[in-house]
């Protein structure tokens, strides 16, 4: 296919995926999509679901799963019709945790499924133990929250009403749920719309002729950057605190091998599928890897093409091939330490592109309790951290988690909707990696309780290893997460993991987040840049 | 002092341009002159003063960058900031975002750095109850600190002041006390609106401006007074409306986009005269393609704009897209084997390989000279002599032709193909995107290198015609000429529509508009008429994201409004931005906006169109071998020389100092009453002649 019209169509397609992800931002309900862009869209192979193009905002580690999630439905539903919307949360068929909500639909032409749309988000609520679903303590996943099989939604343009009714009784906030759920709805009507204009536009067979090709390119691409990679294996390790239940490390082990062009990536030697909820599906393993190779080769284009010339070895029943009903609500922790551990390994590959550690967990906090006129309200909200120190310079802070693009609500819009008060937000001096060039800073958050009485739960990593430094570069600080009680501070056995704690009526949970790792020999700083830390107090 | 010649100056990076009008006469003048970077006062006042007598203009009017550039650049002067206990770091911390989804680097550097952010004890909750009053003398011990640090311009942002400013407003009257110069401001005088980031930014981005523009301005007025002047210095804010200079050297921040602002202020006003009012501008420069979208002649506003990775400022803007496509963009094949244009761009130095100044990689004007679309021989704007159409071909070949396997014309090509296709992503984006269809609107090309591209443009977004105006290179300067004076306020309000009093937001209203009808008032000038706008940002209650509902009211603003009237106008408005309502949802008012708006005399745009006398025959300049799908011999015309109904049909290349103009085959242009050419396909024009007839 000509280079210039291939080109040309790219534009265009990103252009829908972007515009159906700004759609749902801006009519969604609940925060995490609405202002922390907790969401993705895109466009499916009919066949195989394999990820054709992508958005430019969309969460990064959705990209790599949503052709998971398609695929589930094309394997359930042959006699998909035109009109049809399918929805399921299903984490073992469709990747990460049962709050993301996936809905898909087919684009029909001349009878037959020309592509697929996806839409997800991260509802709000959708039941289970734990407001908000971050059950630290899950053992199953009944405990996380209700499980929805790929279902129709909408059969030939007709909304099943039943299948409607049991999602919204699923969630402690319909009203939220029920308005996000409109919010998808019209981003998908939009998306069919536009690709329907690039069809009459172009003519599907050009279209189709784009797909490959583009999937071509991202894998030529992709297998250029592997070309210029020494052949030689790394091996390296990380580790999870524990995984909520019992206080025993988790160890992330991957072997990186580059031969005869091809790169394996080996997760042998990872921990067994553990009781609590630090589980991924094998989906979700290979998306995370997905995500850290398009950290590392920014250039190449966001499509399946990436991963033709990878190999992903994941060993069966270890905490990254999870099965029903292990708990996988913490998948968010599993799948960074993964991306670190394929950064420390990169370093050694190629030292031009190596990144410290950025912070590595997102603290998952969730607030609840019941308004004096006794309706029930959910904070919830994660926090950001350092970046690692790179070749560019000093790694930022407070950014987001590698895996998001997610921003984070102003303390103003939080406080204006629920009965806390913040009492700090500020960066946390010393806790980026020294370095040549040094790790980010984490932040300091303070958050006091101005109702009566409520419940608090936080879901987070990185208490007992730090994010690591690379190339000489120092650990980034570890995280410290504390709650008070009538008796003074407490800081929870399990690190940094708070379940169902009570807090009263001024009462505190403080979080200081990690900072990012070093990179480089912390000697070889520039002596101005020391200075302007010391100054400023970045660095004590 | 005759009082009647008003003159528009836009100071660009590389050239000021001057438009001169005399409301007596009728009589234009344009000038084009190198910007004097560093020293833009001594260039600004020069090319006034060599297109009329400084003391026969009664106003001039300014659109400047000076302040975005000291901001871009991180040139701005120590400013400091003084904010509640636990938040100094707000600044720094952004919404936690980064620069780029993909890829980890990129540092921020905060418009005031941190040994100038200092916190005292005070506290406001959401409801705006005062928890901890704030301390004077504890105001007056961080100001002295941030003074002796060598802070020259200070910002005072305390939590929940857009609720109650009363600890604002004790801790600005400590501060105005001692501080030595009027440098001071507090956040809820600049940004009475919910969300502490945004409005720290914008505060701190105004005090860190403040000193440098007001510097500026007043060498600009000191150097024009010294030569006579005695009229009315205006500056144009980036809401497109103009402010007086004691208003610009208070809030600097609003100058953020004044010289793009003017330019589309001027489409929108050529494009209502010649009958077209919806219009999409499309601004070729250097390194970007800015494009805006003009609906009923209203350019669409934004409420916040982000100037660099972290420097956010939200304040009424004309919405601007930029994307890195322009002539100085760069070509390149990817390892992917895929051609791309820009965001690397040649910029003014080295520049495009054409200019012969050492620059070896091949840029969208370099595409445009090898295929003879660009005069070689007499290049626009004057500073070269003649292009280099052997550098430009060695640059194509080397890194995009030999890449791809195609000659140097074809590989041309493809780089304008692409090029063009970027353009008519930015178009698509703010029309289709916002539920405009294109085939109702005009496309209006401006800056030097827009009508080379504007043909192209058409057949790839299905835009009805392209209006291209007389001077497309000097329009930002024809903008200030016609700009209206205008100021904008915001007021938080949250509260759900159900508890809304309409006689209390009638008070808010009304005080609104009178503290801005005070600002108009006190820059002394005279307006045609004075209008009052009302709009409402509403969503149904659990939205974080607002839609914008106009409210329906008499022309000074007035009007009775009941929950039932502003329920309808929102449920319009949300059906429009996302094709459903939520039957049953409950609605919430978040924010007040409102403008007021002073109206200046409209200048005769007929004052602008060709000579009488002029003809056709006369504007004839012989034909040149141009590159479309094949080389063909191409018409070339003096595109000022061509008399009103004037068509010529494509291929053709018309030139003018300020522009080149592009007929592609199959289009033609006629040139309107104005002296506008509108540019449309052949057969599209022969069929409205025909059911005219």
């Amino acid at each position: 296919m000509d280079p210039v019209t291939l080109a040309v169509l790219k534009g265009r397609l990103e252009q829908i995926a972007d515009e159906m992800d700004a759609t749902l931002f801006r009519a969604a309900f609940n925060p995490t999509i609405a202002e922390a862009h907790d969401a993705c869209h895109g466009i499916y192979d009919a066949a195989t679901g394999a990820t054709l193009v992508q958005g430019k905002y969309g969460l990064p580690i959705f990209v790599g799963v949503m052709a998971f999630a398609t695929h589930a439905v094309i394997d359930k539903f042959p006699d998909a019709a035109d009109g049809d919307i399918f929805i399921f949360n299903d984490p073992y068929v469709g990747g990460t945790h049962l709050s993301d909500l996936r809905l898909i639909r087919p684009v029909f032409r001349d009878g037959r499924v020309f592509c697929w749309l996806g839409s997800v988000g991260h509802w709000h609520d959708v039941g289970g133990a734990v407001p908000g679903n971050y059950n630290p303590a899950a053992t199953e996943y009944f405990q996380e929250g209700v499980l929805i099989p790929p279902v129709r939604l909408y059969a030939r343009g007709t909304l099943n009403r039943d299948v409607q009714d049991i999602l919204l009784a699923a969630s402690r906030l319909p009203d939220v749920a029920f308005g996000d759920l409109q919010a998808h709805l019209s981003a998908l009507d939009l998306g069919v719309a536009r690709m329907a204009a690039v069809l009459d536009d172009y003519g599907d067979n050009t279209v189709a002729e784009a797909f490959a090709e583009l999937r071509a390119r991202a894998a030529m691409q992709m297998r250029a950057e592997i070309a210029a990679l020494p052949d030689g294996t790394w091996v390296q390790e990380d580790f999870l605190d524990n995984d909520g239940r019992t206080d025993t490390p988790l160890r992330i082990a991957v072997k990186v091998r580059k031969q005869d062009g091809r790169l394996t990536l080996d997760f042998s030697g990872s921990a067994p599928a553990c009781e609590g909820p630090v589980n991924i599906s094998r989906a979700t393993t290979v998306a995370s890897v997905y995500v850290a190779l398009k950290h590392l080769f920014p250039e190449v284009a966001a499509n399946s093409g990436v991963l033709d010339p990878v190999d992903v070895i994941v060993p069966a029943d270890s905490l990254l091939d999870a099965h029903p009903p292990r708990p996988v609500g913490g998948y968010t922790e599993t799948i960074l330490r993964i991306i670190d551990v394929l950064f420390c390994a990169f370093a050694g590959m190629r030292p031009d592109r190596a990144y410290g550690n950025a912070y590595g967990t997102i603290n998952a906090l969730s607030i609840a309790g019941h308004r004096a006129d006794g309706r029930r309200w959910v904070l919830f909200q994660f926090f950001g951290g350092g970046h690692g120190g790179n070749p560019e310079g000093d790694g930022l802070s407070h950014g987001n988690p590698p895996i998001a693009t997610a921003i984070i609500p102003p303390v103003e819009v939080m406080e204006a909707a629920y009965p806390v008060r913040y009492t700090q937000w500020a960066l946390r001096d010393g806790s980026g990696g020294a370095g040549r060039h040094r790790g980010g800073l984490g932040a300091i958050y303070e958050i006091e309780l101005l109702n009566s009485a409520a419940e608090a739960f936080v879901f987070a990593e990185r208490a007992r290893f730090a994010p690591r430094g690379v190339l000489g570069g120092a650990d980034g600080a570890m995280n410290v997460v504390r709650f008070e009680q009538d008796d003074g501070w407490h800081v929870p056995p399990l690190g940094s993991k708070i379940v169902g704690v009570r807090l009263r009526h001024g009462q505190r949970i403080r979080i200081e987040s990690p900072g990012g790792g070093g990179w480089g020999d912390p000697q070889a700083r520039d002596p101005q840049a020391r200075d302007r830390d010391r100054r400023l107090g970045y660095a004590r | 002092m005759s009082g009647r010649l008003v003159v528009g100056v836009d100071v660009g990076g590389t050239y000021t341009d001057l438009f001169l009008y005399d409301d007596a006469t009728g009589r234009v003048r344009t000038a084009k002159v190198p910007s004097t970077r560093g020293q833009e006062a001594v260039g600004f006042t020069a090319g006034v003063g060599a297109l009329a007598n400084l003391g026969d203009i009664s106003a001039i009017v300014h659109g400047t960058t000076v302040g975005t550039n000291a901001l871009l650049e991180r040139k701005g002067v120590r400013a400091g900031l003084i904010t509640t206990q636990g938040f100094r770091d707000v600044l720094e911390m952004r919404r936690r975002d980064r620069r780029q989804t993909w890829g980890l680097t990129g540092a921020f550097i905060p418009a005031i750095e941190r040994d100038l952010r200092l916190e005292v004890a005070e506290r406001t909750l959401a409801d705006g109850s005062v928890l901890i009053p704030v301390d004077p003398e504890e105001v007056r011990g961080a100001a002295q600190r941030l003074l002796a640090a060598g802070a020259e311009a200070l910002a005072i942002v305390f939590l929940h002041s857009y609720a109650n400013p009363a600890n604002e407003r004790v801790a600005l009257a400590v501060a105005r006390e001692m501080w030595p110069n009027g440098h001071v401001a507090i956040s809820s005088d600049i940004l009475p609106e919910i969300r502490e980031f945004e409005r720290t930014s914008t505060t701190a981005l105004n005090a860190v401006l403040q000193p440098v523009v007001g510097s500026y301005l007043a060498a600009v007025d000191t150097r024009l007074r010294a030569g006579g002047f005695a009229g009315e210095l205006l500056i144009v804010q980036s809401n497109g409306g103009v402010m007086s200079v004691a208003t610009a050297e208070q809030l600097p921040i609003r100058t953020a986009l004044s010289g793009p602002a003017a330019g589309v202020i001027a489409a929108a006003h050529i494009a209502i005269a010649a009958g077209y009012p919806d219009v999409i501008t499309g601004d070729v420069g250097g390194t970007s393609f800015d494009v805006s979208l003009i609906a009923g002649g209203i350019p669409a506003l934004a409420a916040q704009s982000t100037l660099d990775f972290g420097l956010v400022v939200r304040t009424p803007m004309i919405e601007i897209t930029t994307i890195g496509a322009g002539g100085g963009s760069i070509a390149r094949v990817d390892a992917a084997g895929l051609l791309q244009i820009g965001p690397q761009s040649a910029g003014a130095l080295p520049g495009p390989a054409c200019y012969g100044a050492g620059g070896d990689r091949p840029t969208v004007t370099d595409a445009n000279v090898v295929l003879g679309r660009i005069n070689a021989a007499r290049p626009i704007g004057g500073a070269l002599a003649a292009l280099d159409v052997d550098a430009a071909a060695r640059a194509i070949e080397a890194e995009v032709g030999r890449p791809l396997g195609l000659s140097v014309t074809a590989a041309a090509q493809a780089i304008l193909r692409v090029a063009n296709a970027r353009m008519a992503g930015a178009l698509r984006l703010v029309s289709i995107e916002r539920g405009h269809d294109p085939k109702r609107f005009t496309l209006m090309p401006f800056g030097g290198g827009g009508a080379l591209h504007a043909g192209a443009l058409l057949r790839e977004v299905g835009l009805a015609r392209a209006l291209i105006p007389r001077f497309p290179g000097v329009t930002s300067a024809l903008g200030c000429v016609i700009a209206d004076m205008r100021h904008d306020r915001v007021r938080t309000l949250n509260v759900p529509l159900e508890a809304l009093e309409p006689s209390a937001l009638r008070a808010e209203m009304d005080m609104a508009a009178s503290v801005l009808g005070a600002l108009l008032e006190r820059a002394g000038m005279a307006f045609v008429a004075t209008r009052v706008e009302h709009e409402l940002d509403m969503s149904y209650v659990g939205q974080t994201h607002t839609v914008a509902v106009p409210l329906l009211l008499a022309p000074d603003g007035s009007g009775l409004l009941t929950r039932g009237d502003i329920f309808a106008a929102f449920e319009s408005a949300y059906r429009s931005a996302y094709g459903r309502v939520l039957p049953d949802a409950p609605v919430r008012v978040l924010n007040l906006r409102t403008a007021v708006i002073g109206e200046r005399p409209r200048i005769d745009l007929l004052s602008l169109a060709p000579p009488a006398d002029a003809r056709l025959d006369d504007a004839q300049r012989g034909t040149r071998p141009v590159w479309f799908a094949d080389q063909m011999h191409a018409g070339i015309w003096d595109r000022l020389a061509l008399p009103v109904g004037a068509i010529v049909a494509g291929p053709a290349v018309l030139e003018q100092p300020d522009a080149t103009v592009l007929i592609e085959p199959g289009q033609q242009a006629r040139v309107d009453r104005f002296g506008n050419l509108v540019l449309e396909e052949a057969a599209t024009a022969a069929h409205v002649a025909s059911t005219h007839r």
